[in-house]
């Protein structure tokens, strides 16, 4: 199959490309950019107007799949990350059974060639059964195909154990991603601890909770040399002690998801469960630091911390709800109209982070839009506004605060291998 | 029964078929409850204490958490004016049980019932509930949230014992972070324009309570001089196993409330305490069997207070506004 991109204008952080120009596509591969190609018995998309990025990337998803089919699978899972623009997703390992052996890394690889409408890169536990004691097989899990190593969902409380685990993936390679977070000082909380704690009547987890493992975990990638990357950043000082880390050449890179930038606890008013997410949304104070994180390139990367639930599950109490917002389809309309849009990055700069820099941290090879390379593509229609509707969503999981919010600049064509993935056109 | 608010130019219906918070209502919405209430007070002191007002009408107490007297109180409030009233008492969450809070609402409705009363250890459960009936749901406390009967009846308490709320200093002691009781109060009383000091131990000290425009006072002795109401509140044994204070005794010591903390207090300074007392810990007997004390009153109040509610909600309340 053959397929003509037509005069959109093309963005590639990866070599550096911004010009209005031509892709043609053909037998999964970029055959030919160009300022005019004529191509003959070919399928052409009109991308006047449009964006055209190298296929993005989305470091941190919950596919749910093994154990939690009701609220997520990779089938459908990697259904709504074609439909928010994305190529490839890195997968958390907190599934049942979690992700530390190599047999459920083949298994969650070997579904993914078969149901899978994008790329799934598995992520693998720290610790054997997510339980913060002693080391999973890494190194087996490695060659079974894992990017990088987490015990995402549960913090490693234990210096030891994570002196160990950072110490232990030098060897091959890959990153430890670090969810944040002191369980003694986040104990039982449900939402920041602030005015709006107070206010609401309940159990707050204060910023220290979080920086306090920032700053352990910095310290200890300064002791192992290993390479560091803290998962979904929320407050103002994880911000600051990052940027200064990475002042010092510590190996730290990091991430935050949309809702981070966008939202504050003044949204949890009404006790909706969609609001409720970990680490919680913060105040405005921290929500401008991470968006100057992002500005001055303290924060590498934009990921969704993806974590659908089933409505069932979001219709109970406040404090009984689970943490999580289903991310993948918001995604890039929230980065185009909070970030581009408002002038604060701009698309190149935001693109990088959707793209080279959560593959540059995992190692995942991208060559980008030239020609020889693997046909992952993203087309993005900058005008285009649309009410956020979950009912309307490929993933499983409907849960977002920001139903019913306008956004701006939805991925109108996502091409997978030189797959069609998405489209909202008409090709 | 003579209510005529009316006449005083206030408005004769509450704005919401809820009660769930003093946060988000009016002052004049509470002025017409504490005025209700002292209508329906009279009645508890007849000799037959039974009015027609809510006959055919149906109440459920639907409590997640255990309570004697704020149930009994809501209870024999429903029946002194002719309402149905049955008890749900429930140990377990909803989310123990099986059956989700808004299943159960769901149940409760479709019987038939008016007004459900609910009690719950999360925040917010009330108001889930409130959305998904059309029944009115009155809040008798919800986590560490609001209970703003009990806020009602201790404004009600101070009005009529001080002839006023505006301008007094209120103290509220104790432990304010796990209290709902402290929230509705200070909600409430703001509103009617009372000034606020808070003390307790300081993990204890809700973070940016101060934001709500109250002072927060490092000695209790500190928060007391000068006040007109001394609100007084329980102190939970378990919070010391939490660790947020080292010992009871150190608690009674420091914190706890005695004649002679009282000292720099106004002379006729009103101690108040949502009950149930714990004695020599957070308040002493000499000051609870002193003049200066009007807990069991409060009791009463509370029950007066409740009829009003109800009355306000089921009879002249936001549902008959069309026929006002």
């Amino acid at each position: 199959m053959k397929l003509l991109i037509k005069k959109g204008r093309i963005i590639d952080p990866i070599n550096d490309l911004d010009m209005v120009g031509d892709i043609l596509i053909e037998d999964g591969r970029i055959k030919e950019v160009g300022e005019n190609i004529e191509e003959l018995q070919t399928k052409v998309i009109r991308a006047e107007g449009y964006i055209v990025s190298p296929g993005l990337l989305d470091m941190h998803v919950h596919l749910r799949e093994p154990g939690y089919e009701a609220q997520e699978d990779i089938e459908s899972g990697t259904a709504a990350a074609a439909c928010g623009g994305f190529t490839k997703v890195a997968c958390m390992p907190n599934t049942d059974p979690v992700v530390d052996n190599a047999a459920v890394v083949r298994a969650i690889l070997s579904r993914a060639q078969q149901v899978g409408s994008c790329r799934v890169l598995p992520i693998g536990c720290i610790s054997k059964g997510q339980m913060g004691k002693e080391l999973a097989e890494i190194g087996d899990m490695v060659e079974a195909g894992i990017v990088a190593v987490s015990d995402d969902g549960k913090p490693v409380a234990d210096s030891g154990l994570m002196r160990k685990a950072m110490q232990y993936v030098k060897a091959f390679d890959i990153p430890v991603i670090s969810h944040c977070e002191d369980p003694y000082l986040s104990s039982g909380g449900v939402v920041n601890e602030g005015l709006m704690s107070t206010k609401l009547g309940l159990k707050g987890i204060p910023n220290a909770a979080e920086e306090i493992m920032v700053a352990r975990d910095i310290i200890l990638a300064e002791l192992t040399g290993t390479r560091l990357h803290i998962a979904h950043v929320s407050t103002a000082g994880s911000v600051r002690l990052i940027r200064e880390a990475k002042k010092r050449g510590v190996k730290v890179t990091c991430e935050a998801a949309p809702h981070h930038f966008t939202l504050t606890d003044d949204y949890i008013k009404d006790y909706d469960t969609n609001t409720k997410v970990n680490p919680p949304l913060r105040t405005i104070k921290d929500v401008e630091a991470v968006i100057e994180g992002l500005v001055d390139g303290t924060i590498d990367v934009i990921a969704s911390d993806h974590a659908p639930h089933t409505v069932e599950a979001k219709s109970l109490e406040y404090d009984h709800a689970p943490f999580g917002i289903s991310g993948l389809e918001t995604m890039v309309p929230l980065v185009v109209s909070n970030l581009i849009d408002k002038g604060i990055l701009s698309w190149m700069e935001a693109l990088r982070k959707l793209t080279k820099a959560p593959a540059d941290i995992l190692k995942v090879p991208l060559s980008g839009i030239a020609e020889g390379s693997p046909a992952d593509i993203t087309v993005i229609d900058p005008n285009n506004s649309r009410i956020v509707d979950p009912a309307s969503f490929k993933s499983k999981g409907k849960n977002t605060p920001f139903k019913g919010m306008e956004l701006k600049g939805w991925p109108v064509l996502t091409i997978c291998g030189g797959k069609i993935t998405h489209s909202s056109l008409d090709v | 029964m003579a209510i005529s608010h009316k006449e005083k130019g206030m408005s004769y219906v509450l704005s919401s078929k809820d009660l769930l918070g003093l946060k988000d209502i009016s002052k004049e919405e509470i002025e017409l409850i504490l005025s209700t209430a002292e209508a329906m007070k009279e009645i508890l002191f007849r000799d037959i204490k039974k009015v027609p007002t809510l006959r055919g009408k149906s109440m459920v107490c639907l409590f997640y958490e255990p309570s004697t007297r704020t149930r009994t109180s809501f209870e024999l409030a429903g029946k002194y004016l002719s309402a149905d009233t049955v008890n749900i008492s429930t140990s377990t969450s909803s989310v123990v049980k099986g059956e989700s809070l808004r299943d159960t609402g769901r149940t409760i409705e479709a019987m038939g019932i008016d007004l459900v009363v609910i009690r719950h250890s999360c925040a917010g459960a009330p108001h889930m509930l409130a959305q998904e009936i059309s029944a009115s749901v009155i809040n008798a406390g919800d986590g560490m949230h609001e209970h703003p009967t009990q806020a009602l009846l201790d404004m009600f308490t101070i009005k009529e014992k001080k002839g006023r709320i505006e301008g007094l200093e209120v103290a509220i002691i104790g432990d304010i972070l796990h209290s709902r009781v402290a929230r509705s109060n200070i909600w409430g009383l703001k509103k009617m324009g009372a000034n606020i000091r808070i003390c307790g131990p300081m993990p204890l000290i809700p973070p940016n309570i101060s934001d709500l425009g109250v002072r927060v006072c490092s000695s209790v002795e500190e928060a007391v001089e000068g006040a007109d109401v001394v609100n007084v509140l329980r102190i939970q044994r378990e919070r010391q196993d939490k660790g947020f204070f080292p010992s009871l005794r150190e608690y009674a010591k420091i914190y706890g409330i005695d004649k002679e903390k009282l000292k720099g207090a106004k002379e006729d300074v009103l101690v108040i305490h949502p009950g149930p007392v714990n004695r020599g810990v957070e308040i002493t007997s000499e000051v609870i069997e002193s003049s200066c004390a009007a807990i069991e009153e409060q009791v009463t109040n509370g029950v007066a207070v409740r009829m009003a509610l109800m009355y306000l909600l089921l009879q002249g309340g936001a549902k008959n506004e069309a026929a006002d």
